[in-house]
């Protein structure tokens, strides 16, 4: 059994592990709290197979930035504690239909298209540096980058719109 | 397989001098900040233990580890005890990247004077420091307290703001080295430090570490006539040692790197003849930035907290972003050109920037919310 497989497995028990306790916890916070582990398992992951850049900017942004503000808002509303029951009859069953469907389809590709999915692709040399994302990013991929920023722009500019208090005339 | 248990043997062995480095660097640069704020009170600081107080941090440590800990009955207890190993953690772990001197040859054996040099060192820097206000944020929130609350609400929104200015201020070493190795930075700076290049984005910076590590002027996460003692207050014996070592050794942290992004790191006079000067200049360099730490505390008051949002957030983030893109600018002028002169357009166009901005924003820093 080669380090990878071992790195691989044990990792696979973490991010199952707080995955799951994120859904199970009563306490907001601990739910962000498995949240942070299980984005840092996911880092983890992109860490072996050998992209660096992608693996810290996961840490920066989920778990560092997103993660903050999560907490930021449940700290600050003071909703620690979820209900035991969820707000409205028809969550529940919906909820499980959804999921049972899920599970269903996946199982469904999985062993229909057990023969036919591709092969993994040989990883060129330099992938995943700084570097190289940045010429991919600002050369092949310059126009879907700059509608992103454009969409976050424009999220941000209504939620300052939206939080700003009317001028006193 | 011998190679590499020598090369792990090293890495052990480099890891365990940085992580007791820094534990040791805490102890005395408690001490140190005590006599130099002494100094500037025209009072003596510590002088009982050894002499001139040599053996205080010492004497500090056997108080705090035979202290009696409480866990207050309603705080989260499990949260309560993790939350100081989380704050100190990210502090020991940082300065892997940062390079401490040049290569030098010990036994036969080339060793280098960083833990690893990895290709995105500035993303691991940014990534640690976005991991690392979750200890007292947690803290603030498991010991449940008002005032801990509070301490822990206010030190997530000054990081929260402040990080924009602090990852913009790498941007500028960045773009003028062109790597976001930190070896590779500090190898650009052999000739000219990018302190001269940048010093708006320097300024910056340092304003924000400051902010970043809640030191004096910034400190609204402590502030004892608000909070009693903010987010730790209800943290006893070795657990508020271990608040009281992450904050000093993240003081120790952020000098280490702005003195690599900005001064030039370890090169000096000298240096490529006589490797173990490397070092040398570079402890100079941090104690320096650790004296200025301390005489800014001893100088200048507590900002508001109003004025302290604004301040991040009118000021110093506009400021910021005009900083990258007249620095990519005079790169780009330098490119187009062919001559180096134009990097000097740099400085001359950013402070003037910087003249202008902070003329125009002063009464919305001050101003408050009129």
């Amino acid at each position: 059994m080669s380090i990878d497989i071992i790195l691989f497995l044990g990792l696979a028990v973490v991010a199952i592990l707080s995955a799951a306790g994120m859904l199970f916890s009563r306490n907001a916070i601990y739910s962000a709290l498995f949240l942070i582990i299980n984005f840092s398992a996911i880092a983890v992951y992109y860490l072996i197979l050998g992209a660096p850049f992608i693996a810290l900017t996961q840490i920066t942004v989920y778990a560092g930035a997103i993660m903050v503000l999560f907490i930021f808002v449940i700290m600050l509303l003071g909703a620690e504690q979820t209900g035991r029951t969820p707000a409205s009859w028809w969550m529940r069953p919906l909820g499980m239909g959804l999921g049972a469907l899920l599970i269903l389809e996946s199982l469904y590709l999985i062993f229909t298209h057990l023969h036919s999915f591709p092969q993994p692709i040989e990883i060129i040399d330099g992938f995943g540096n700084p570097g190289q994302v940045g010429e991919i990013l600002f050369d092949k991929y310059v126009l879907p980058f700059e509608i992103i920023s454009l969409l976050l722009l424009v999220a941000m500019i209504g939620a300052i719109v939206l939080t700003k208090k009317k001028m006193k005339r | 397989m011998i190679m590499d248990w020598a090369l792990l043997t090293e890495w052990t062995i480099k890891s365990l001098v940085l992580i007791f480095g820094l534990i040791g660097g805490f102890a005395y640069l408690t001490l140190f900040e005590r006599k130099v704020l002494a100094r500037f009170q025209v009072r003596i600081g510590p002088n009982r233990a050894g002499p001139h107080g040599i053996l205080q941090p010492i004497a500090d440590a056997i108080k705090l580890i035979f202290k009696e800990e409480l866990i207050p009955a309603k705080a989260d207890k499990i949260i309560f005890i993790v939350a100081p190993i989380i704050t100190v953690i990210p502090a020991l772990i940082i300065l892997a990247v940062v390079p401490f001197g040049p290569d030098i040859r010990l036994f036969g054996r080339t060793i280098t004077l960083y833990i690893s040099d990895l290709n995105v060192a500035v993303l691991y820097i940014m990534s640690v420091t976005s991991i690392s206000v979750y200890g007292i944020v947690l803290a603030g929130w498991s010991s449940n307290n008002k005032y801990a609350t509070l301490g822990g609400i206010r030190s997530t929104a000054q990081m929260i703001s402040y990080e924009l200015a602090l990852g913009l201020g790498f941007v500028g070493p960045i773009l003028l080295s062109g790597s976001l190795s930190l070896v590779g930075i500090v190898d650009a700076q052999k000739n000219v430090w990018f302190f001269l290049y940048q010093p708006v984005g320097a300024f910056i910076f340092w304003v924000a570490n400051l902010a970043e590590v809640n030191r004096a002027p910034f400190d609204m996460p402590e502030a004892e006539q608000e909070l009693t003692a903010g987010y730790h207050t209800e943290y006893s014996g070795m657990k508020f040692a271990l608040f009281f070592m992450a904050e000093y050794i993240k003081m120790i942290a952020v000098s280490a790197i702005a003195v690599t992004l900005f001064f030039g790191g370890y090169r000096g006079p000298l240096v490529d003849q006589f490797p173990v000067l490397g070092p040398l200049y570079f402890l100079i360099k941090v104690v320096a930035f650790l004296y200025l730490m301390v005489w800014v505390r001893a100088t200048l008051p507590r900002i508001r907290y109003d004025r302290l949002m604004a301040f991040g957030w009118k000021l110093l983030f506009p400021i910021s972003l005009g900083n990258v893109l007249l620095t990519a600018v005079g790169i780009g002028l330098v490119g187009i050109t062919g001559n180096n002169l134009w990097l000097w357009f740099i400085p001359v166009s950013t402070i003037l920037f910087f003249l202008l901005v902070s003329h125009f924003a002063q009464g919305a820093v001050a101003g408050g919310n009129k």
